[in-house]
């Protein structure tokens, strides 16, 4: 039921004093109001919840939690003990 | 899809479960909240994967299953009379409320329409100014402002035949309810990755420091789950309780506050009854006093209705925490998703229906991962 998805906006527009968009979700194009997130603009993924956008996806987030993820099994090895000569 | 593709990396995903297993060294019991977060989990296999020390026990977070059974019936009562168009999220449809559901009243000559946003809903009160249309607002936090969207721009665009039946739940006072039960096993929650883009990590923190539980907010894709197990592992293993923020990309600690805003400006909190738990003080939102006339359970008096639950059903436990889905005898047999008994068969993000969709069955070998 809360399943929202990012999609990367690819067009704004006003319809009667709210502020829309259109954001595509890996081909499928759908309506999406921005209006409650006004930082959001083209070119930009939003997280989107029955066509309402909720948050920015912050890439320099994404990518640092990711880089941490991705680089944990060296930290592991690091504190893994020396194996005896 | 970006942003979706690589928390689904199975090389990543391997890293974290070597890390879990290197950090664990006890028993620990952890629940995740959300029902996404279940349909997940039990999709991707990802509870079977754990060392043994490591149990995931499935939460309350299902707003479908949550549903109370008497406002189902108010819906079905509303849908049911003449010159009514009832609209509703697509998960309400098939959920069976005491004679009937939406699917069969829609069969029946009702007329009933499935919205992908609640402001379509609004749009159909415009197109169609002669019938009365209501919306059945459920959800969590997540979906609040979207609902409340659709009932303040009907307001303010003057659509007075647009009316909402509201049933709302709020995700802390669950938690508390479950760390309440006698009987908790609980030590660790992976948060409500979505519920809290709405409104932030900062009411978590009180609870965190209450029950001196960690609470980690965590994404939906199988990486960000194993990640939010991790953290909350260590700080468990570490005995550091407090909230911690694994969805960073889309969750701040703020939560988006216009979004919150809007939420009040349309709702309020009150009690609210939970199918399978029972009433949790201060657990809900209801419509405001300002936008009484857009509240269905004021424009259509259904009555007073009488429900009740299959006595064999167990859902309440199992929304607890309490128990699994294998532990009830009717699993599978006499309830399945197309003959539901309770809570957590209704829905597909119900424990119940993941573990029936999924296969898993009772007696089945368990993989050694």
């Amino acid at each position: 039921m809360c399943l929202a998805i990012p999609g990367k906006v690819i067009e704004v527009f006003e319809d009667r004093g709210l502020r829309m968009g259109r954001a595509d979700f890996g081909g499928t194009i759908r309506k999406v109001c921005l209006e409650h997130l006004p930082e959001a603009g083209l070119g930009d993924y939003v997280l989107v919840h029955v066509g309402f956008a909720l948050s920015r996806v912050d890439p320099e987030e994404a990518e640092r939690t990711y880089r941490f993820l991705e680089e944990l099994d060296q930290l592991g090895e690091l504190r893994a003990p020396e194996a005896e000569p | 899809m970006k942003y979706l593709d690589e928390y689904r990396d199975g090389r990543v995903a391997a890293k974290i479960l070597g890390e879990i297993r290197r950090v664990t060294t006890r028993p620990w019991t952890l629940m995740e909240v959300c029902g996404g977060q279940t349909h997940s989990i039990v999709k991707h296999g990802v509870d079977r994967l754990l060392p043994p020390e490591i149990e995931l026990v499935h939460g309350p977070g299902c707003p479908v299953c949550v549903t109370p059974l008497e406002q189902i019936d108010k819906a079905h009562a509303i849908a049911a009379r003449p010159g009514v168009v009832f609209t509703s999220f697509g998960d309400m449809l098939r959920v069976p409320g005491s004679h009937t559901d939406l699917l069969r009243l829609k069969s029946a000559g009702a007329d009933v329409r499935v919205v992908y946003a609640p402001l379509d809903a609004v749009r159909i009160a415009q197109d169609n100014p002669g019938r009365e249309v209501v919306f059945f607002a459920i959800g969590f936090e997540t979906t609040a402002p979207a609902n409340a969207l659709a009932v303040t721009r009907a307001r303010a665009l003057g659509v007075t035949n647009f009316t909402l039946l509201v049933s709302h739940v709020l995700v802390p006072p669950a938690i508390a309810a479950v760390l309440q039960s006698p009987g908790n096993r609980v030590r660790g929650f992976l948060g409500p990755g979505h519920v809290c883009t709405v409104m932030g990590t900062r009411e978590y923190e009180a609870i965190a420091r209450h029950y001196a539980i960690p609470i980690v907010i965590t994404g939906f894709e199988p990486v960000d789950l194993l990640d939010g197990i991790l953290r909350t592992v260590r700080r468990l293993e570490t005995g550091a309780a407090g909230v911690e923020n694994q969805y960073s990309r889309v969750v701040s600690p703020g939560g988006n506050a216009a979004a919150q805003g809007l939420i009040w400006s349309a709702f309020e909190v009150c009690d609210r009854k939970w199918r399978g738990i029972g009433t949790i003080p201060k657990s809900g939102l209801r419509l405001r006093y300002e936008l009484r006339e857009h509240d269905a359970e004021r424009r259509f008096d259904v009555g007073a209705l009488e429900t009740h639950e299959p006595a064999a059903c167990i859902s309440g436990q199992i929304l607890r925490g309490l128990k699994k889905p294998h532990d009830c005898p009717a699993f599978g047999t006499q309830c399945t998703p197309a003959t539901p008994l309770g809570a957590t068969m209704v829905s597909a993000e119900g424990a119940c229906a993941a573990y029936y969709v999924y296969g898993r069955h009772p007696g089945e070998p368990v993989p050694v991962p």
